[in-house]
């Protein structure tokens, strides 16, 4: 350990550089907070001048996140994690596996707190009488003997010394995790009206167009209002298809979203189409159904199932302070005449017809919005918030205590001596150390020094 | 009595408790100490009631939810943390003065909550967005993080009094007033101890929300302000934690760091929602 060490590498492994970078990334990250990060050039003329914003430009502050000065920061934050970890893990490794018997009495004398007895008594029975006492402590005694001494020891919390490393490695897994998102993955978005299927999206910002692989198709959306108008729910019926085959159906809603070969379906907006309503039809009989578009006064097919239909006259009504819209509905499915009604917008109506009877729903017509993702980095990420977590309550929580005692005879006399350290929380181990004092004080036999 | 009303009782009982901390704190007399740990002790059943009123009022207007879901509800909950954090420290230490540091910050967020007119305090529908577990969980490991670093700030204010009187010529000429704080080694660790917990449960709430992010758009992190000056703090906690592992940086630039850190923290909850906008801005503050 004590050679003289290569001056990059102390630079990289201090801690001084540790904080000189973090400072410098809670200072530099304010700016983006401040200067709004990607707008378009002349957003940044118009707010902040000709010259203002080529600074910015040349800086790369109007994407500062992703600059190259800031990513370098970030990387000499994990190469000075790196450096210093390699540099001090050897020497906690073998903090946490050495034999703690091969310590000498020279430095268990040195260590505090410490207490020593004299025993009245030959040396075997003080051992045998030391093991009592500490064996309420902990049980698992280590032991070692020679011809004058006796050695035991106890610990409890070696690993915890690992415990700011796993910190340390939790901050590479999440770096690791989204440079994989960044490589391997994409964000994009699709705006799909509600019958509609789409087999491809749009990357946000370059807008270039991604296939998916499969089909994806929105059966329905509906918005639901609180009473005072806010929104309380916005909910797509999806249906992943392969070659018109159903391959999985969901109903998904903000915070709730379709994942299917990797990508992953969020509800994120949707538009209200002016003019056009949405008819969902269902064969009660044989469970058919489908979703159409459509636009007042023009004829709208379902050539599966034979059905032709529009809306051929509609009127507001009022009912009380409500006011709302009813539909004239021209139907039929190719047997006998074809049917007429009125009925309520957002209603469902049930349409006879000889062989059958339908459940006729007209609503809104609406497309939603869909953010999709695709991020294989994210199980990185997950598992190194999971592993900070777990390293940080270990830090604060636990901590390594250990317990010598020593008994040495010199000629008639015997000798104990009761020592120990922990590396953190010294309080909470001194009044566990001070409680086998008092055990020690207690027994007949061994008289405190001192 | 509904929950506003008992909630303005609380913040009137920790202007008492504070008053009479700092009392305690001034004049050394020592009999105010017991009510002002009692008054504190009521202050906080005060809140939890109230607390709890307010979810079940929630529940009567038919949109339960659990009152953590705006700026009002989280300073509530702020000072509730603060109180249980600092009778912790209370019974732990056995030392009242540090109560004249810590309990002014939960009356202020209390008094803030209760008459600041930048936000409402009425009982709201929850927004789709807000609709998820991950939000409480994110709101309460943030606010018990941000209560740790109120009470580290208040340790850190402690800790340069007592640096400062004692550079001045030590106990005589201050009378003795800041002789009954713990010694300096003592704050100071307590202070490094808090931070380490502050740390834990600020990590906890940017991970939660970042999952609540990502279960709602797919985007763990997008660098809104919101969650830009969260991660400044961090950083600042951060640094401040490894301050005690280089040489030169002794006991007081940790008390300073501990109250620029809270700057940081009200900056994060205040300033990113008034003073600067983005994504978060629908919450209202989380
Ligand atoms: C964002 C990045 C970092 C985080 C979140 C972090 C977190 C932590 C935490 C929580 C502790 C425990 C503190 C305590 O027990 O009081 C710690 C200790 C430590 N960290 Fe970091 N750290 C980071 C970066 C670094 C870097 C870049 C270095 C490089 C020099 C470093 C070196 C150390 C050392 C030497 C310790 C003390 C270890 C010991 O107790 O033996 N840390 N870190």
């Amino acid at each position: 350990m004590k050679q003289k060490e290569n001056p990059i590498i102390t630079f990289f492994a201090s801690v001084s550089l540790a904080l000189f970078v973090l400072f410098i990334l809670a200072i530099t990250s304010i700016i983006g907070t401040v200067i709004p990060q990607n707008e378009t050039p002349d957003k940044y003329l118009q707010y902040y001048g000709e010259k203002w914003s080529t600074v910015f430009h040349a800086l790369n502050i109007t994407d500062m996140y992703h600059s190259w000065w800031f990513l370098s920061l970030l990387t000499l934050l994990s190469v000075n994690l790196i450096v210093c970890t390699l540099k001090r893990l050897p020497h906690v490794w073998q903090t946490v596996m050495q034999d703690n018997l091969k310590t000498t009495a020279e430095r268990l004398h040195k260590m505090s707190p410490s207490r020593v007895f004299v025993f009245n008594g030959p040396a075997a029975e003080a051992a045998a009488a030391a093991r009592v006492l500490l064996s309420r402590t902990s049980t698992r005694i280590k032991e070692k003997s020679t011809a004058t001494a006796t050695m035991l020891f106890i610990q409890k919390g070696a690993w915890t010394r690992f415990g700011v490393y796993a910190v340390h490695a939790s901050i590479l897994l999440i770096f690791i995790g989204a440079i994989i998102g960044t490589l391997y993955g994409f964000k994009a978005f699709v705006m799909l009206p509600a019958g509609s299927t789409t087999s491809h999206v749009y990357e946000m910002g370059s807008n270039r167009l991604i296939p998916l692989g499969f089909d994806l198709r929105c059966d329905q959306f509906t918005l639901t209002l609180y009473d005072t108008g806010a929104p309380k729910e916005f909910r797509s019926e999806l249906t992943v298809l392969n070659d018109k085959s159903e391959l999985l159906k969901k109903s998904i809603v903000v915070n709730d979203p379709l994942s299917f070969q990797g990508l992953t379906f969020y509800q994120s907006s949707y538009e209200a189409k002016q003019g056009q309503l949405f008819a969902q039809i269902k064969n009660t009989k044989t469970g058919a159904a489908t979703g159409l578009p459509v636009k007042p006064r023009t004829e709208v097919s379902w050539p599966d199932a034979g059905v032709r239909f529009g809306v051929i006259n509609f009127e507001e009504t009022k009912n009380g302070a409500a006011s709302g819209y009813r539909f004239k509905i021209w139907f039929t499915d190719g047997t006998g005449t074809p049917s007429e009604f009125w009925m309520d917008f957002g209603a469902t109506a049930k349409i006879e017809r000889p062989a059958t009877t339908y459940d006729f729903t007209l609503t809104q017509h609406y497309a939603t919005g869909l953010q999709v993702a695709k991020d294989p980095g994210v199980w990185w990420v997950y598992v190194g918030c999971g592993l900070m977590l777990a390293g940080i309550m270990v830090a604060f929580f636990l901590s390594h205590r250990r317990i010598w005692i020593l008994v040495t005879a010199e000629g008639d006399r015997t000798e104990v001596l009761v020592c120990g350290g922990a590396n953190k929380n010294k309080l909470g181990f001194e009044n566990q150390f001070n409680a086998l004092l008092a055990r020690f004080a207690n027994h007949a036999q061994f008289t405190p020094q001192g | 009595m509904d929950s506003s009303q008992l909630l303005g009782i609380t913040t009137f009982i920790l202007l008492a408790a504070s008053v009479l901390y700092i009392g305690l704190f001034i004049f050394r007399a020592h009999a105010l100490g017991v009510t002002a740990t009692a008054l504190t002790f009521i202050a906080l059943l005060t809140d939890t009631a109230g607390i709890i009123m307010r979810w079940v009022e929630s529940y009567r207007m038919g949109i339960g939810h659990a009152p953590l879901s705006n700026m009002y509800e989280s300073l509530i909950f702020f000072a509730w943390s603060i109180i249980v954090l600092y009778l912790f420290i209370e019974f732990r230490f056995k030392n009242r003065l540090i109560g004249a540091f810590v309990i002014p910050f939960a009356f202020l967020g209390m008094a803030y909550g209760s008459y600041a007119t930048e936000f409402s305090r009425e009982i709201t529908p929850l927004i789709p967005a807000l609709q998820s577990n991950w939000l409480i969980a994110h709101v309460v490991a943030c606010f018990i993080g941000y209560a740790a670093f109120a009470v580290a700030c208040g340790l850190g204010i402690m800790y340069l009094l007592k640096a400062r009187s004692q550079e001045k010529g030590g106990n005589r000429t201050s009378g003795g007033l800041l002789d009954s704080l713990p010694d300096l080694r003592q704050i100071d660790d307590l202070t490094h101890k808090t931070i380490l917990f502050g740390f834990l449960w600020l990590s906890a709430g940017i991970i939660t929300g970042a999952i609540w992010a990502n279960s709602a758009w797919g985007t763990y992190w997008s660098w809104d302000p919101k969650e830009t000056w969260s991660i400044i703090t961090w950083f600042i906690y951060g640094a401040t934690l490894h301050a005690r592992f280089t040489k030169g940086w002794g006991g007081k630039r940790i008390a300073w760091l501990a109250i620029v850190g809270l700057l940081s923290v009200i900056f994060t909850y205040y300033g990113v929602n008034f003073l600067l906008s983005g994504l978060h801005s629908y919450g209202g503050g989380k």
